[in-house]
């Protein structure tokens, strides 16, 4: 009665083989590397940058333990951090001549140490998380309000001009609040307005109010339409994130978003929270200005005497342009910013929104600068660059601009996100923070894993005492357990935090349980003087019950905390749920086959090392092993 | 090695209403100090920023706490954490002060005062952050009752469902009046450690009712406290080597865990502790003033299977 087929048998040996596979990375621990990658987007990282990394070390005499290409960039490997180091500085100042404007990203990183056929089976060390690696956690509110004010500003302009456009006249246009109010003397004229604005502004939804000769419209934003602008907003800033920290150097930065308006943004590694702050709430800010194409301005700049009033900055190309002092516009006026394509002749252009003010400023500069050049200066650190300088071909109204001609269809999308990157949608705030040394996370994986094991080597040693061979099964049970769960959290490369390694300690404290129960119960039944065999499955059959009862609701309490739980609990939890499911098969069926591998065959068991029997009723006690 | 050799049934029952007193004793004593003293809730729960410092020799808290009083700062809080060289630096929320930059200030006055000290970690919690928190602790706690009362009525009868909840929403309150009385700091760690308490002590419940279920169908003529005694005394061995077992894991975590793990491991330890004690000494005579009996679990048999005799065997 206690055989298992053989499939079980091989279910059970693929399992451990499959747990030993998976938990093996994490003992050959991560080795330190550089990883170069793109900081802009119209730089690619291919084999030729492979080729390069591998030259400049190789002339430098600084040995690697390899190169690797993968869709992040270039990773070379190194023995020890002192090289790691060295080779960092070397490649930085190969890949990144000019400091002021780095085209490449080069960061310390950490690569797993195992051989490669581990790697290539997806067998990675664990994901660790912030307060065991080091680094920073920040959690960023985007400001929705902010981002609707801003949308409405530029609305009202739209409707200004549509209003115009109609020839329908109205006392007064303004934002209160978050809505805006347009003020009409009679009925007729409002009731025509308000067919005008339905047309040309779907978002809106409208509302009359007032009476006599003090009438309004009331146009609020419909809430599809706020929604879509939020997500807009939040989908902006998240990119423009990414741009300025690229420029931090990190290698894993994970930038997210959480809920409906936040973005988690965690930098491993990284101690300088000052700097990290500083790039995250900076805003680039963009600047429309004339350029100065008089004869000879820009070769007597260049020798070093601009005529007065002017300056040079280069284009993107690298061709130095001479461009005039008075800023025309900045980046606040500038709602958005896409790439599309021209109407009339389908060439790739960038379409850029204004709001109601800078829409009349241009409208003014353009009628006045028709043929002449006018520049798009992106402005950073205090470091300008010419995003593009379009030639003025007719007096532009209304706010919508498109600049077209001599463009592809990728440089159109890397100008329109560049021109979007100056300034963040919406205004963001931190609400969270969390620094933690890298000394500190060292000592906290130490610490984790020192109770953990002393732990476990209780649990063990007790188990042995008191259950004797079945006591063994328990703890070999456990430990294929551990073995499971350490697998599993590899696999699925989720975050293993301080509170995870706890949950790891708890779970094995708990999943004991189900091998006591098992064990209990085969003396009970051995004490009312079952035969072994019997005892055994008896004690298996019945325990089964109850071990998934107690598991069931262990996991009620875990899946709430993985569903309200945030941060530090989350990571509990997703080990603790993890783990309940691990301990259920280990303790039922690995310690199941087992038993059976060591008892079953035996066809005349007359005793069973579960420790001492004591039978009530019977003042001596009865040895099971006699 | 046998620890429990038990002759006879324990009799439990029989001093059943001396064991809720004390029950009852101990809850209002813990609600007492949740209410006269509140909980001490940690940074994550009310907002705040917290800053922890390793100094190379053992800290001088009066010059670190002189550094903050004179850069400005007031209602902070600086103690050792962990060892006396560690410092860890509590500040609450103000508005005046812009937050993001609070961890900074903070070392650059100790840098005045009180150098040589390293920034080994900041945290910074925004008001609403804090009470979202507070929050979904709270709705997580609700899941988990909600969850296991309707798991355990399902399983057993409603009369179980409700003494196990009851029994063990006991122990919550307890861990949190010790956590009110000592004013030991409540974080989110804390608050895992509580809910996983609560489905982990639920299981000792679950485990003496299946006890108590199966002696009512196996067994005749005996009454239900003796039903209860019968279930509890042979369980007994395997609750307490169960929660030793776990309990020797919590001790490790609270011995070699550190700081960071001490308050959860010491919520834990309480939990196992009270767990024992509640689903076995408080669970079962709830279940019998709920007025469980034989029937409830004979008569459902017999709607299965007709001609069925009382010990569940047919023809």
């Amino acid at each position: 009665m206690n055989r298992y087929p053989l499939w079980k048998y091989l279910t059970v040996a693929i399992a451990l083989v499959l747990g030993f596979i998976y938990t093996l990375p994490n003992f050959f621990g991560e080795s330190p590397a550089v990883q170069v990658s793109s900081a802009k987007a119209t730089i690619k990282v291919d084999d030729k940058a492979r080729a390069r990394v591998e030259e400049t070390l190789k002339s430098a005499a600084i040995g690697h333990d390899g190169i690797v290409l993968d869709s992040v960039g270039v990773k070379a490997r190194f023995k020890d951090t002192d090289t790691q180091l060295k080779a960092k500085d070397l490649l930085e100042k190969t890949f990144n001549p000019d400091v002021a404007d780095p085209q490449y990203v080069v960061a310390l990183n950490l690569l797993s140490a195992s051989p490669q056929w581990l790697t290539n089976l997806h067998a990675l060390p664990m994901y660790l998380g912030l307060d065991l690696r080091g680094g920073v956690h920040f959690l960023l509110q985007v400001d929705m309000k902010g981002a609707l004010t801003k949308r409405l500003d530029a609305t009202a302009g739209d409707l200004r001009t549509t209003l115009r456009d109609k020839n329908v006249r109205h006392a007064g246009l303004s934002r209160e609040g978050e809505r805006l109010v347009v003020r009409f003397r009679d009925a007729e004229t409002r009731s025509k307005a308000r067919n005008a604005i339905t047309d040309a502004q779907p978002d809106l939804q409208l509302g009359e109010q007032g009476e006599g000769s003090d009438l309004k419209l009331v146009a609020t934003l419909k809430p599809e339409a706020q929604k879509k602008i939020g997500e807009f907003a939040l989908k902006q800033n998240i990119t423009t994130l990414h741009n300025r920290i690229n420029e931090l150097g990190v290698a894993e930065p994970v930038i997210q978003q959480q809920g409906a308006d936040r973005i988690v943004v965690q930098l491993p590694g990284v101690q300088d929270t000052a700097k990290a702050k500083d790039i995250l709430g900076r805003t680039a800010t963009l600047e429309i200005r004339m350029v100065d194409d008089s004869p000879g301005g820009l070769d007597a700049a260049l020798a070093g005497n601009a005529p007065f009033g002017t300056e040079v900055y280069n284009e993107r190309g690298g061709q130095p342009l001479l461009v005039k002092k008075q800023v025309v516009l900045t980046g606040d006026r500038l709602t958005d910013a896409q790439p599309g394509f021209d109407n009339q002749t389908q060439e790739p252009a960038v379409h850029l929104t204004l709001d109601s003010a800078g829409a009349r400023i241009f409208r003014d500069v353009t009628r006045e600068n028709v043929g002449k050049r006018m520049a798009i200066l992106l402005i950073e650190k205090g470091k300008g660059e010419v995003v593009t300088a379009p030639v003025i071909r007719t007096e532009i109204g209304g706010g919508r601009v498109q600049i077209s001609g001599r463009m592809s269809t990728s440089e159109a999308n890397d100008t329109a996100l560049l021109l979007r990157a100056g300034s963040l949608a919406a205004p963001m705030d931190i609400v969270e923070e969390r620094t933690i040394g890298p000394s500190l996370g060292a000592e906290n994986i130490k610490k984790g894993f020192q109770s953990t094991m002393w732990g476990f080597a209780a649990i063990a040693l007790f188990m042995l005492v008191y259950y004797q061979i079945f006591g063994l099964i328990s703890a070999l049970a456990l430990a294929a357990n551990l073995l499971f769960l350490v697998a599993l959290l590899s696999l699925l490369q989720a975050t293993l935090t301080l509170p995870g390694i706890a949950a790891i300690a708890l779970t094995l404290g708990m999943a004991i349980d189900a091998n006591v129960l098992i064990n209990e119960r085969i003396r009970e039944e051995l004490r009312v003087g079952m035969p072994p065999q019997a005892a055994i499955a008896e004690g298996y059959e019945r325990a089964f019950g109850t071990i998934l009862d107690s598991n069931i609701t262990t996991l009620i309490a875990g899946l709430a905390l993985l569903l309200f739980g945030s941060g530090p609990v989350r990571g509990f939890a997703v080990v603790h749920c993890l783990g309940i499911l691990t301990s259920i098969f280990s303790s039922i069926v690995v310690s199941r086959a087992l038993v059976n591998l060591i008892y079953g065959r035996q066809k005349k068991l007359t005793k069973v090392a579960i420790g001492q029997i004591w039978k009530p009723g019977n003042s001596a006690t009865v040895n099971a092993e006699k | 090695m046998e620890f429990f050799r038990i002759k006879n049934d324990i009799p439990f029952m029989r001093h059943a209403l001396k064991f809720n007193i004390i029950s009852l004793l101990t809850f209002l004593l813990a609600v007492f100090f949740l209410f006269a003293k509140g909980l001490h809730l940690s940074v994550e729960f009310t907002g705040g920023t917290l800053i922890e410092v390793r100094y190379e020799q053992a800290a001088d808290l009066e010059k670190i706490r002189g550094a903050l009083g004179k850069a400005g700062f007031t209602d902070y809080a600086v103690q050792n954490f962990g060892s006396s060289q560690d410092v860890m630096i509590r500040l609450p929320l103000k508005a005046e002060q812009k937050a993001d930059q609070i961890g900074e200030q903070v070392m650059n006055a100790l840098a005045s005062e009180a150098p040589g000290g390293k920034q080994q970690r900041v945290e910074f919690v925004g008001p609403q952050v804090g009470k979202e928190l507070a929050e979904n602790g709270a709705m997580a706690l609700l899941v988990v009752i909600v969850g296991i009362v309707i798991y355990l009525a399902f399983r057993f009868e409603w009369r179980f469902s409700v003494s196990a909840i009851i029994a063990n929403l006991h122990d919550v309150i307890i861990i949190l009046g010790f956590f009110a009385a000592f004013q030991w700091e409540f974080s989110l760690s804390v608050l895992a450690a509580v809910l996983a308490v609560l489905g982990y002590s639920v299981n000792e419940s679950v485990v003496v009712f299946d006890r108590v279920r199966e002696t009512f169908k196996k067994t005749r003529g005996l009454t239900t406290p003796q039903v209860l005694d019968h279930a509890i005394t042979s369980t007994i061995s395997r609750t307490i080597i169960t929660h030793g077992s776990t309990q020797l894991m919590v001790l490790s975590m609270l011995v070699f865990g550190g700081e960071t793990l001490y308050y959860f491991s010491l919520a834990l330890t309480i939990g196992i502790c009270f767990g024992i004690y509640s689903s076995v000494l408080v669970a079962s005579p709830l279940v019998m003033w709920l007025g469980v009996s034989r029937e409830q679990f004979i008569a459902k048999q017999k709607k299965t299977i007709e001609g069925m005799t009382d010990d569940g065997a047919c023809v």
